[in-house]
């Protein structure tokens, strides 16, 4: 069945254009768009399957913006969808028809740097990539790196509580985030933490990042940077099998060892992979893993050993190691290019569920079945060392049979995850998504506690409001 | 004083049901080492953990541990450490500073959010917790979380439950991830550094690329003269090699020594638990946290007032401070010069009178407030859990 949509408020659409000079009063001209042409490129994320046009786009400049358009909307009942860079897997920012998108792409600077604390304060709207670009030249980096890092906001990350490749070590954006500037619906502006670590009282920070741009708009973030190793390798390690490859993680991380990422890719990604991004991928194996150890040459040698050591007892095929930055730089390209490239040769859908790491190969091998009973083929490429698990289910999205099996082995998938002990999502988010399989994770109590709390920052629903929850039974104060 | 101790879920929601169908406060309770913490509680009615003390779930090979609130920590400790596993977070404790005895749980370093001298690199217990089920203040048992890595499933009620203590619900279990244990852990130390100096030297380590895992300075009014230490863990072989390169780095600061790994670990234990304000007694004891580059600015504009001794960990940005009886007064100079570096001030130890009469926690801004007497209400309708633990209106 395909996602379901909110029936669009009548009332609102026809007061859009008493809205839209409500709006104009608030922010300069260029930054609120109303034209079809000009809002069609905010009409849907990076879950192009679906799309709606929303009744205007506002890209503010600063935070009393912000500010003013919320308590604009909140006076005149006007839902906000919230947007960094429009890059959610999970249909996080895709509008409806009567909301208007509040994008903070325009709020792209970084503030301060200051290495004494080894801390960033950034515009929300900065994007992933260009935080660590900033840092680079003292050798430090911001650790999250979702494969979407050159284009996603830190906004879009917080939102989501994004992870990335090389969170195995350094944690997801939760852990790397110490303070946020956040404008609540009525207009409140809001400093959060700060350049210390915790802070008196709830933990609002924690309940703040992950929350989908439901309680409020993040405008400007304290983030924690780090200094990088010395240096870094990745390694390949081809497998003739998927099952051989999951034993090795296990093994591993066994054995006491935590390398910076472990990834794997099945052999349908590799070849995919391959083909586009010419990393050097070998095209015999059947599963490949990536794992990178990081440190001085003599650190990393010693923990190669020890892994290539476990590798071997695991009947590893082939093992190739980078000996140049052009060549760990070709291995990582494959990587964080897999959804890419894997979209050039088919749509795809993109589950994100976590499972026990003990579960991994079980949970492959299920995936695998179940997308073969509805006869469409899959591409595997996740974040093996974690647990969270990257299904890229193939289809034709103009032929809406195959969408519509897509979708539901998507589902069969997460709730498997869900069954082994897992949940429906390590890294993307719920958005659209997943809202409605909401309730094979969580009881309903479970979801009305959650919506208790969601109401505490935004009593009258305003805030993304067809996202995370199902669609009925809904808490309004 | 009546007490309840629940030996299940189920029970605590009854428990809990009642008492907030009778607007009965409760004091939620482990073992009661930290009663002196915080606003003191004056209930009738007592929720303890005492009789939900199971490890629920514990998969060495998946690096995750599960606990009913009241497991004791340290059979939590012994148990991971036949695995050669620990809890990333290094847990603080407070007995040598509060003079009190018992073991404490598991759910009170859930609740308390207690985080040792690796909250710089390992994170707090707040990030290393994967999941909490607890009972609501409508006697309902919620989860939140699960046992995986990864899990952004839904709004974290994890991260609001931890550090709570206990004025949300009544934790009836909660699951950390969990660490292998470093082959070897060692420090350095290099000694007659002034608090700014001191921290330079810290930041210097903490900025380079060696993984530093505490990073502490113990003035010389600590006593032993002043001591600045740097520890580094992991692989003998690489911390062998990072012991060197810090060396090196470090030389514009002085010589910098090895310490036996038996007497670094002992001192990392009395910087966890800052046993070395313990006495004399009857000083008032401050956990100040701000950013790393303003911790000895914070120390020396708080002592041209008052008098006090203090020590540094996380590389300058958290200071515990000892000074005559906490007053409304020395409360103020110690929350000004605080706010103005940014940060904040928690009041750990002092008697009865003055935790009652001067607020624990920072006191928060209006905005701030509103959310956090909205969150209380959502989670407990009838205000039964801990009322004033925290703040005196939640």
């Amino acid at each position: 069945m395909p996602i379901a949509f909110p029936i669009p408020d009548a009332a609102v659409l026809g007061r859009r254009g008493e809205i839209l000079t409500g709006l104009g009063q608030l922010v300069a001209p260029e930054a609120l768009i109303v034209s079809e042409d000009e809002r069609r490129a905010f009409e849907t994320d990076a879950l192009t399957a679906y799309r709606r046009m929303p009744l205007a786009v506002v890209l503010p400049s600063t935070t009393s913006e912000v500010s003013a358009v919320l308590k604009f909307c909140a006076q005149n009942q006007v839902k906000v969808v919230p947007r960094g860079a429009g890059t959610s897997l999970a249909g996080g920012a895709i509008p409806q028809e009567d909301a208007i998108v509040l994008g903070v792409s325009k709020m792209n600077r970084i503030l301060d740097v200051n290495f004494g604390n080894r801390t960033a304060r950034v515009q929300a709207g900065v994007t992933n990539l260009a935080v660590s670009q900033a840092v680079a030249h003292e050798g430090f980096f911001y650790a999250p790196d979702p494969s979407s890092q050159l284009a996603c906001t830190i906004a879009g990350n917080i939102g989501m509580n994004s992870g990335g490749a090389h969170c195995l070590k350094y944690g997801v954006t939760t852990n790397n985030i110490l303070g946020v500037t956040l404008v609540l619906l009525d207009g409140t502006i809001v400093e959060i933490g700060g350049e210390h670590l915790d802070s008196p009282g709830y933990d609002l920070l924690g309940l703040i990042v992950g929350s989908e741009g439901q309680l409020g708009v993040v405008t400007e973030a304290v983030v924690r940077i780090r200094r990088a190793a010395e240096g870094a390798k990745p390694v390949l390690f081809g497998f003739d099998t998927s099952e051989e490859a999951g034993a090795c993680v296990a093994a591993i991380m066994g054995a006491g060892i935590v390398p910076v990422a472990i990834e794997f890719m099945d052999k349908q990604t590799i070849e995919i992979v391959e083909g586009f991004a010419k990393a050097g991928y070998p095209l015999d194996v059947g599963a490949l893993l990536i794992i990178e150890v990081e440190g001085s040459d003599r650190e990393m040698e010693a923990m190669l050993a020890r892994i290539v050591g476990i590798a071997r007892k695991h009947n590893v095929r082939h093992i190739k190691e980078s000996h140049s930055a052009a060549e760990a730089a070709a291995i990582w390209k494959g990587r964080k290019s897999a959804f890419g490239a894997t979209g050039r040769v088919a749509d795809y859908i993109c589950m994100d569920g976590t499972v026990p790491l003990g579960q991994l190969s079980n949970v492959l091998r299920r995936t695998g079945e179940i997308v073969a009973s509805y006869g469409l083929r899959v591409a595997n490429v996740f974040h093996a060392g974690d647990g969270n698990m990257h299904p890229l289910i193939l289809y034709d999205v103009n032929d809406p049979a195959e969408q519509a099996k897509a979708e539901a082995a998507g589902e069969d998938i997460l709730k498997y995850c869900v069954e082994v002990g897992g949940c429906l999502t390590g890294e993307h988010g719920v958005g659209i998504e997943k809202r409605d399989l909401m309730r094979f994770q969580f009881e309903e109590r479970d979801l009305w506690q959650q919506m208790r709390v969601r109401a505490v920052f935004d009593p009258a629903w305003l805030l993304n409001p067809a996202k995370v929850f199902p669609l009925d039974n809904r808490l309004t104060a | 004083m009546t007490r309840h101790s629940p030996t299940s879920e189920a029970e605590a929601c009854a428990i809990v049901a009642e008492a907030a169908a009778q607007r009965t406060p409760l004091a939620i309770q482990g073992s009661g080492t930290k009663r002196a913490f915080g606003r003191p509680p004056q209930f009738e009615l007592t929720l303890s953990s005492s009789q939900m003390t199971k490890v629920t779930l514990y998969e060495p090979a998946e690096f995750v541990i599960s606990a009913e609130p009241g497991a004791p920590l340290n059979g939590i400790v012994r148990l991971l450490a036949e695995h050669r596993q620990e809890l990333a977070f290094e847990p603080l404790d407070y007995r040598p500073l509060l003079g009190s005895d018992g073991e404490p749980t598991i759910g009170a370093v859930a609740a308390m959010n207690l985080s040792g001298p690796r909250r710089i690199a390992g994170g707090s217990a707040r990030d290393s917790a994967l999941g909490v089920r607890f009972v609501n203040g409508r006697g309902e048992a919620i989860k939140s979380g699960g046992r995986v890595m990864k899990n952004v499933t839904g709004l974290d009620l994890v991260k609001l439950m931890v550090g709570a203590h206990g004025t949300l619900g009544f934790l009836t279990e909660v699951t950390f991830k969990v660490v292998p244990s470093p082959q070897r852990v060692a420090t350095l130390w290099l000694v007659g550094l002034s608090d700014q100096t001191a921290i330079a030297a810290l930041s210097a380590a903490l900025g380079s690329p060696y993984d530093i895992s505490g990073a502490a300075h113990l003035p010389a009014k600590i006593g032993d003269g002043a001591r600045t230490l740097i520890r580094v863990e992991g692989f003998p072989d690489s911390v062998e090699y990072r012991l060197g390169e810090l060396r090196s780095l470090l030389k514009a600061f002085g010589t910098a020594v090895v310490l036996a790994d038996d007497t670094g670990r002992d001192l990392w234990g009395a910087i966890r638990d800052a046993t070395v304000l313990a006495e004399p007694r009857d000083k008032a004891i401050w956990r100040i946290s701000t950013a790393p580059a303003k911790g000895a600015d914070v120390a020396a504009r708080i002592a041209r007032t008052i008098d006090a001794r203090w020590f540094f960990d996380w590389g300058g940005g958290l200071i515990w401070l000892a000074c005559s009886t906490a007053s409304a007064a020395s409360a103020a100079t110690i929350r000004a010069a605080t706010r103005e570096a940014g940060g904040h001030a928690t009041l750990v130890r002092a008697p009865e009178d003055v935790r009652a009469a001067v607020d624990v926690f920072d006191p928060p801004v209006e905005a701030i407030a509103r959310l956090q007497t909205g969150l209380k209400a959502s989670l407990d309708p009838a205000g039964i859990f801990n009322p004033g633990r925290m703040f005196p209106e939640l």
